[in-house]
């Protein structure tokens, strides 16, 4: 399967943008962690977290190439972490009905807490599952769009 | 003759739009129907009964989760669809 670069070696050559993107995504990625991560108590949640991620992703394989990205993350485990986190949420309603609950009913589970917090440890759950799920599809979306477009 | 059709039919549409917006209830009055008891529950309760401090994600995960299920799930179909359509087969 060969694949055609993104952007003319010319232009991938600029040391400024490959350097200051190099800096940047780890913290781009801190911060997605942390839009996931304080959903409860502060503005944001999985959706914009996993956006936020999957962004990361994006960036590093347009500065450098699909292949450099690839070898990252590859589509095929991509494809996992896309149906896991789907897995995660319904497996956390499942566990719910499992320990006696309505479905997605959080007071229910069985652990040594308050109810209110066994409610946010299972909405923090919820929120990492919703995160995943988005980061994998928003980065499968570029890569399968980008990637085979000029290879017949 | 579609062309006169269409723009009678958008001024009518028109027509009918403008007449219905003075029936809108005024903005912040505290009779309009969305300030009815549940949400009154979601400001007064939803901390002592979900635990989370933010009220949006309570909402989001917690007394809709069914919702934010579905829409996890259109996600997920997004990407299906996408690997469907773009992924290159073996016999080709």
């Amino acid at each position: 399967m060969s694949k055609k670069k993104i952007i003319s070696n010319e232009q991938r050559e600029s040391v400024i943008v490959r350097t200051i993107s190099r800096i940047m995504i780890p913290f781009i990625q801190l911060f997605g962690l942390y839009v996931i991560i304080h959903g409860e108590t502060s503005p944001g949640g999985g959706f914009q977290g996993g956006v936020i991620m999957g962004t990361s992703i994006i960036l590093l394989a347009i500065v450098f190439d699909l292949e450099e990205a690839e070898r990252r993350i590859s589509r095929k485990s991509l494809t996992a972490l896309m149906s896991f986190g789907l897995l995660i949420y319904s497996g956390i309603g499942v566990l719910d009905m499992l320990s006696g609950g309505k479905y997605l009913e959080y007071t229910k589970l069985p652990l040594p807490l308050p109810a209110h917090e066994i409610s946010t440890l299972s909405m923090l759950g919820v929120e990492i599952g919703i995160g995943i799920t988005v980061m994998a599809v928003i980065i499968l979306l570029f890569f399968y769009m980008v990637g085979d477009q000029n290879a017949t | 003759m579609i062309r006169i059709f269409s723009i009678v039919s958008l001024i009518l549409v028109g027509i009918v739009f403008i007449y219905v917006v003075d029936d809108m209830p005024d903005f912040g009055d505290p009779k309009n129907p969305t300030n009815n008891e549940i949400y009154e529950r979601y400001v007064n309760k939803s901390f002592e009964e979900t635990g989370a401090p933010n009220m949006v994600t309570a909402i989001l995960a917690s007394y809709r989760g069914y919702d934010t299920l579905g829409e996890t799930t259109v996600i997920f179909t997004a990407g299906m669809a996408i690997i469907l359509l773009f992924k290159r087969w073996k016999d080709e």
